[in-house]
């Protein structure tokens, strides 16, 4: 073991802060039990026993996208016939629906760059949603849709941000991150937001008193520095606003995606999602929870994720449609009572929070 | 290293290469500390294996599904007269094999097969020397402790008789170790009572070693056992290789519940308990060198954490598995050689193509 590794592994196993460089060395020596056990320490200092889940509802506006992002399996162009727009009286059958959920607490919205709907569109689902659930958190819109908003009305981020919030957005989710590094993002999502345009967005919100969600999606076209520098960007930016809530990540699923048809990509292994997963949690020391994302990992792998640092199993998700397009095999709904019992067989202990990880009393 | 809350005895047995008790192996199972209980195993591992990792290139042979002995646990069996039953000629046989033989690389056969009503031990026997003559440089695996005790029930013939035909004429070189299930005559009174009973598995195992011939075991959990069960299970298999020394690898068979009849009441494992009782299995086995994470049954991605958990075995590319797939393994039916290798890179190891006994045939630096 080099000098390097050991000094890592110190400072990972007392639960000092790492550097860019400490976190190369414990990539490169590759013991996830030991990274298992300290993110485990600092996963316990962070939220104990307890294990979060959330009840809620998915929607997906759009699927028709001008982004065209190599990484992306959702999107169709406009005119495809696989192509889908909600209009408000769908969204009204949605909420009709999601209003018999006992204890619903979360909708989370997240959409493709439409071409022709304009910001009130938007702006008018936000609304719609905050009238029909009033005591729902609406958490929508991640930074490049932010950024795709301002662009198409011409006002700034923090106008954009503050229209929506008046209209009742909550909080921002944290996908379109990917990696932060222009160098990956020409290459997987030219047309989106740049690393610049999405730690803009996200410090904003933060000041206008939005809490965000931060990710990753990795295991594509970067290299690990570049892998590993995306975390401490992140963590830089918490340090200055302590607006992030959660974070997530995204192993790559190269299904049906040009990126991955392109580059000859596979699915990262089980093992590098479980070595991502306590390297995150002992890199990201100021953001309180780590979410494993059942519907990107699988339900087996995101179990195993609460061993390996993780306290947020996410919600019991009615339908989602943007990984299945990636030809994700899991379930599209997973009952309350199942991800208890998959908690309680961990030895920790479910709790059920709203999108702010206030605990929600038995409903 | 850190330590599990309550758990600084176990932790410095462990270290010092002390020998676990059947109360430790309880205790194990109870601990809620998954990364703990797999750095300890993987440090055994590692300390006793290194870091390369084990698999076959190889066929797996199943000449017939149909079945007297109907466990419950079982997606295969058929009786004869069932749709979907089949039993394969000497012809039928060799043609699996040919078409395993595409891959330059084969090294070996694995054959494992229903108790069938109407075959003798002389038919069984057959289609193995026309395998074996056909294709003498594939090793020969084959027949489970349950298939042997019927072979010499059917035949009059001991186990010992048994055994050095199927060597001398078969070119048998090791025996798979399927069957074991849970050695507990309480758990085989319910669940395949009509096999061999849990002293006449462990029975043909001792006289395979006596002959030189080795075996492998294997414990099949996740359905009515207890944990206790399953410790006990550990432990007679643990005993049995103190005196003989002839296990070589010892596998894990997590209970697959589609399509059998115990799966009405049984839901399947998680990975959290998969990955567990790997662990704790190469702790208590602390006289068996190779611990398989047979992906066939675990599936791709808990099989590669398993190389964590103290495995260092991956079984093989299998070509073509049917008695887990009928039980709706969703894992693929072959995997290549080159995603294996990929595999076991990732998780940081050596992969190693072997034969049968553990020789290795090529290393991947």
């Amino acid at each position: 073991m080099n000098d390097k590794i050991a000094t890592a592994r110190a400072k990972a196993a007392s639960g000092e802060r790492l550097t860019l460089e400490d976190a190369l060395a414990l990539y490169e020596d590759n013991d996830i039990l030991f990274l298992a056990q300290c993110a485990r320490k600092a996963k316990e200092k962070k939220s104990g026993r307890k294990v979060f889940y959330t009840v809620n509802r998915h929607i997906n506006l759009t699927n028709i996208c001008s982004a065209n992002c190599p990484l992306c399996a959702f999107q169709v162009e406009d005119g495809d016939k696989r192509g889908f727009t909600l209009e408000h009286e769908d969204i009204d059958r949605i909420l009709a629906d999601a209003k018999k959920v006992r204890n619903l607490s979360e909708v989370h919205i997240v959409s493709a760059l439409h071409p022709d709907k304009p910001f009130d569109y938007y702006v008018d689902v936000v609304r719609q949603v905050r009238e029909a659930l009033p005591q729902v958190d609406v958490k929508a819109f991640t930074p490049v849709e932010i950024v795709n908003f301002s662009k198409l009305t011409g006002k700034p981020v923090r106008e954009v941000l503050e229209i929506l919030q008046s209209a009742g957005l909550d909080s921002l989710p944290g996908g379109g991150a990917e990696i932060l590094s222009d160098r990956v993002r020409q290459i997987i999502c030219p047309q989106k937001a740049t690393t610049a345009e999405w730690i803009e967005t996200m410090k904003t919100a933060h000041s206008l008193g939005i809490r965000t969600n931060a990710s990753i999606m990795y295991g594509h076209v970067e290299t690990i520095r570049e892998r590993l520098q995306h975390l401490f960007t992140l963590r830089d930016i918490q340090d200055e606003t302590k607006g992030f809530q959660a974070f997530m990540l995204f192993p790559f699923h190269p299904g049906n995606t040009k990126l991955g048809e392109e580059q000859q990509l596979k699915r990262a292994g089980s093992w590098e999602d479980m070595k991502m997963m306590a390297l995150s949690r002992l890199i990201l020391d100021n953001i309180d929870h780590i979410k494993a994302f059942w519907i990107m990992l699988t339900m087996p792998i995101a179990q195993l994720a609460l061993g390996f640092g993780a306290d947020d199993l996410d919600g019991t998700i009615g339908e989602e449609k943007i990984i299945h397009a990636a030809g994700a095999k899991t379930n599209t709904g997973i009952t309350r009572a199942m991800l208890e019992k998959m908690i309680r067989e961990t030895g920790y202990e479910p709790v059920e929070r709203d999108t702010f990880y206030h605990e929600i009393a038995e409903g | 290293m850190l330590a599990a809350e309550n758990y600084k005895d176990i932790e410095e047995k462990i270290l010092k290469g002390e020998r676990l008790s059947r109360e430790d192996g309880i205790r194990l199972f109870h601990c809620p500390d998954i990364a703990w209980l797999g750095a300890m195993a993987d440090h055994v591992r590692k300390k006793k294996c290194g870091d390369i990792v084990y698999y076959n290139v190889n066929c797996h042979v199943n000449l017939t599904n149909v079945c007297t002995s109907k466990c419950k646990f079982c997606a295969f069996g058929r009786d004869l007269e069932d749709k979907g039953a089949y039993s394969m000629s000497k012809e039928q046989a060799l043609a699996v094999v040919r078409d395993a033989m595409k891959d330059p690389d084969l090294a070996g056969l694995h054959v494992v097969s229903g108790l069938h009503p109407t075959w003798t031990f002389e038919h069984y026997l057959g289609i193995v020397k026309a395998l074996h003559e056909t294709f003498p440089h594939l090793y020969m695996k084959g027949f489970t402790g349950v298939e042997i005790t019927h072979f010499a029930q059917i035949s009059g013939l001991s186990i010992e008789e048994v055994l050095i035909r199927l060597r001398d004429e078969g070119g048998l070189q090791a025996i798979a170790g399927g069957g074991a299930e849970i050695l507990s005559d309480r758990v085989r009174g319910e669940l395949c009572p009509n096999k061999a009973t849990a002293d006449q598995w462990l029975e043909v195992a001792r006289t395979a070693h006596k002959l030189g011939i080795k075996s492998n075991a294997s414990m099949l959990y996740g359905h009515i056992e207890t944990l206790e069960e399953r410790v006990d299970h550990l432990l007679r298999l643990r005993e049995l290789q103190d005196e003989t020394g002839g296990f070589q690898t010892f596998i894990c068979f997590p209970f697959l519940p589609k399509n059998t009849e115990l799966g009405k009441s049984v839901k399947q494992t998680s990975m959290w308990d998969d990955l567990r009782t790997m662990a704790i299995s190469r702790l208590m086995l602390d006289n068996f060198t190779n611990i398989k994470a047979y992906w066939v049954m675990l599936t791709v991605p808990v099989a590669q954490v398993a190389l964590g958990f103290g495995a260092n075995d991956i079984d093989g590319t299998v070509h073509k598995e049917t008695i887990l797939h009928d039980a709706g393994a969703t894992s693929p039916t072959a995997l290549s050689e080159n995603q294996i290798i990929r595999i076991v890179k990732e998780a940081g190891r050596i992969p190693a193509s072997c034969d049968c006994n553990f020789n290795i045939i090529k290393q991947y630096e």
